[in-house]
């Protein structure tokens, strides 16, 4: 097994043999059923007949939501709280490079939010038994929380990277997130230059395509290239140590 | 094996160690020792590649540090001073671990590996406990059994006794002797007697410089040289201090208090000489009462000022 498969075997192991990660996968799968349930009470109440405009897009908005606050809470430990117990400095003295110890560490958490993610299947699976409806949108909508999901752990990954603190990691993830969700709230506050660029980097814009059943390669290519870009800075972070030293 | 030249590191505009060199050949063990501050962590983090040195290069069996970091790395064990190491997995899981990421391969021959490991750190019943379930003598030797898992040849241990009881420390020491007939080890550690019991060769360090390398032995003698004894008796100060000059191998005697009636001199005997049992005879003989007889041994503190004041064979 290469090396990045050991340090994803030890972190699986280690994330799901605490009771924090059962709590956020609880969590998780609790807030996400009942989104979906009160999604679909509305739904019966005053969305017509079209599960593609009157459900889907606001179940999967929900559920970004329901990852947005949870992701954060899953990956503030990652390298943080290895150079908090000083265990990162065992792993600095064994042969593994950073980047591999990026790509284990994101590969770990990556699959426990998918396994997370997997967690909301019950409600479709049970919706499309009472009422078969076309999978194409619910297709859509998860590919767009997957997406969304490397973005997201990657993200919280180079904040674990910068800071001893679980704490600090996690509050920089919001900030960094929300700043990329939020970036074209308020087109009106912007120039008319700058408007498309901060539309071009809006997690928003490109996730609601996904949400509203729509796949556009523009917007897989941008989500994969951030978390790409984070990647790159959470290896970057933790080369630091090369002129800061440790912790 | 490890060949250092010229080593320095600097954090902002702090220099923490400055031009160190020194060689440890295969089936040597030499020892680090320097006060707290000395820069003995930094050079050991240095030469097990966790961050390259401002200036100057490291070479493990000959492969650079800095031009091939992983092949150079294969071949170190490294022991952190306080080992942290994963608390919720097994002694075996984690060992398994470490074994895996320095390229042991799967099946048997890692087995056999964390096998021979356990066996030498004394870990055999322990396997299957959680590390954070074990106490920290015990948790120390799982750190070194984690340095020695896949048989590297070079070992670097930073204050291996450290936090240990007497018991653990002298079990510790006898399991470096074991290890080092094959290895090249450097240990560091402030304790003259943790490198005396176990150190072929002392490299001495001192504010990020090298100040003496030599044979323990020569190091404890000069330590010896510092020894002194204080005499506490109900006399006159200096009818005491003429009586204890007279002893035979007492070097110089200095009234440190005299009050009431009651004296205390400092004597200094000559380099390895144990003139206690002469001074209390002396003190008796001459119809004083003896209060108290301490043996002062200097600090490795002073020693180190020692060396830095007068120089040693600095390599």
């Amino acid at each position: 097994m290469s090396a990045v498969g050991v340090i994803v075997r030890r972190e699986l192991a280690s994330f799901f043999g605490r009771t924090r990660a059962w709590i956020l996968a609880g969590t998780f799968a609790l807030l996400g059923g009942y989104l979906f349930y009160s999604e679909v009470a509305f739904f019966e109440t005053f969305g017509g007949d079209r599960l593609t405009t009157g459900l889907w897009p606001f179940v999967f908005l929900d559920w970004r939501l329901v990852a947005f606050f949870v992701v954060p809470l899953l990956t503030m430990r990652l390298i943080a709280e290895e150079r908090q117990l000083g265990t990162y400095e065992l792993l600095c003295s064994l042969p593994v490079g950073d980047a591999a110890i990026v790509a284990g560490k994101f590969l770990a958490a990556y699959v426990a939010y998918l396994i997370m993610i997997a967690g909301t299947l019950p409600g479709p699976i049970a919706l499309y038994v009472l009422r078969p409806y076309p999978l194409g949108s619910v297709v859509a909508g998860y590919g767009g929380l997957v997406l969304l999901g490397g973005v997201f752990v990657a993200c919280g990954l180079a904040a674990s990277a910068v800071s001893q603190s679980q704490m600090v990691s996690a509050i920089l993830t919001y900030g960094i997130l929300a700043l990329f969700w939020y970036a074209s709230w308020n087109e009106a506050a912007l120039s008319e230059t700058l408007t498309p660029v901060v539309r071009a980097v809006s997690l928003f814009d490109h996730y609601s395509g996904f949400a509203q059943g729509v796949v556009d390669s523009r917007s897989i290519v941008f989500f994969v290239a951030l978390t790409l870009f984070f990647l790159f800075l959470a290896v970057r972070a933790l080369g630091s140590r090369m002129w800061r030293g440790l912790p | 094996m490890i060949e250092a030249r010229g080593l320095t590191k600097r954090f902002g505009g702090r220099t923490a160690i400055d031009g160190v060199s020194l060689d440890v050949a295969t089936g040597e063990t030499v020892g680090f020792l320097g006060p707290n501050g000395a820069g003995k962590t930094t050079t050991i983090r240095i030469l097990a590649g966790i961050f390259p040195p401002s200036a100057g290069t490291v070479r493990i069996g000959g492969e650079d540090l800095a031009r091939d970091p992983m092949r150079a790395r294969a071949r170190i064990g490294y022991l952190q001073e306080r080992p942290a190491l994963y608390g919720e997995m097994t002694v075996e899981g984690l060992l398994r671990f470490v074994a895996a990421l320095r390229g042991v391969p799967g099946g048997a021959a890692r087995t056999r590996a964390v096998g021979r490991a356990v066996e030498r750190a004394r870990l055999r019943t322990l396997e299957g406990h959680r590390i954070e379930s074990l106490s920290k003598g015990t948790r120390q030797r799982v750190g070194l059994a984690a340095a020695l898992v896949g048989d590297p040849p070079v070992l670097l241990l930073d204050e291996p006794t450290a936090g240990l009881d007497p018991a653990e420390r002298s079990e510790a020491r006898a399991l470096i002797r074991a290890l080092a007939p094959d290895r090249a080890v450097l240990l560091s550690s402030h304790l003259l007697e943790d490198v005396q019991a176990v150190c072929d060769r002392v490299v001495v360090l001192h504010r990020g410089r090298v100040v003496a390398a030599d044979r323990p032995a020569v190091l404890a003698a000069r330590l010896a040289a510092r020894t002194a004894v204080e005499v506490e008796a109900r006399a006159p100060a200096e009818a005491l201090a003429r009586s204890l000059e007279r002893v035979p191998g007492v070097r110089s005697v200095t009234v440190e208090h005299a009050d009431a009636g009651v004296a205390r001199c400092r004597v200094v005997p000559e380099p390895a000489r144990d003139v206690r049992a002469e001074l209390a005879a002396a003190v008796v003989a001459s119809g004083w009462d003896l209060l108290g007889l301490t043996l002062l041994e200097p600090s490795l503190e002073a020693v180190f000022l020692d060396l830095v004041e007068h120089g040693g064979d600095v390599p």
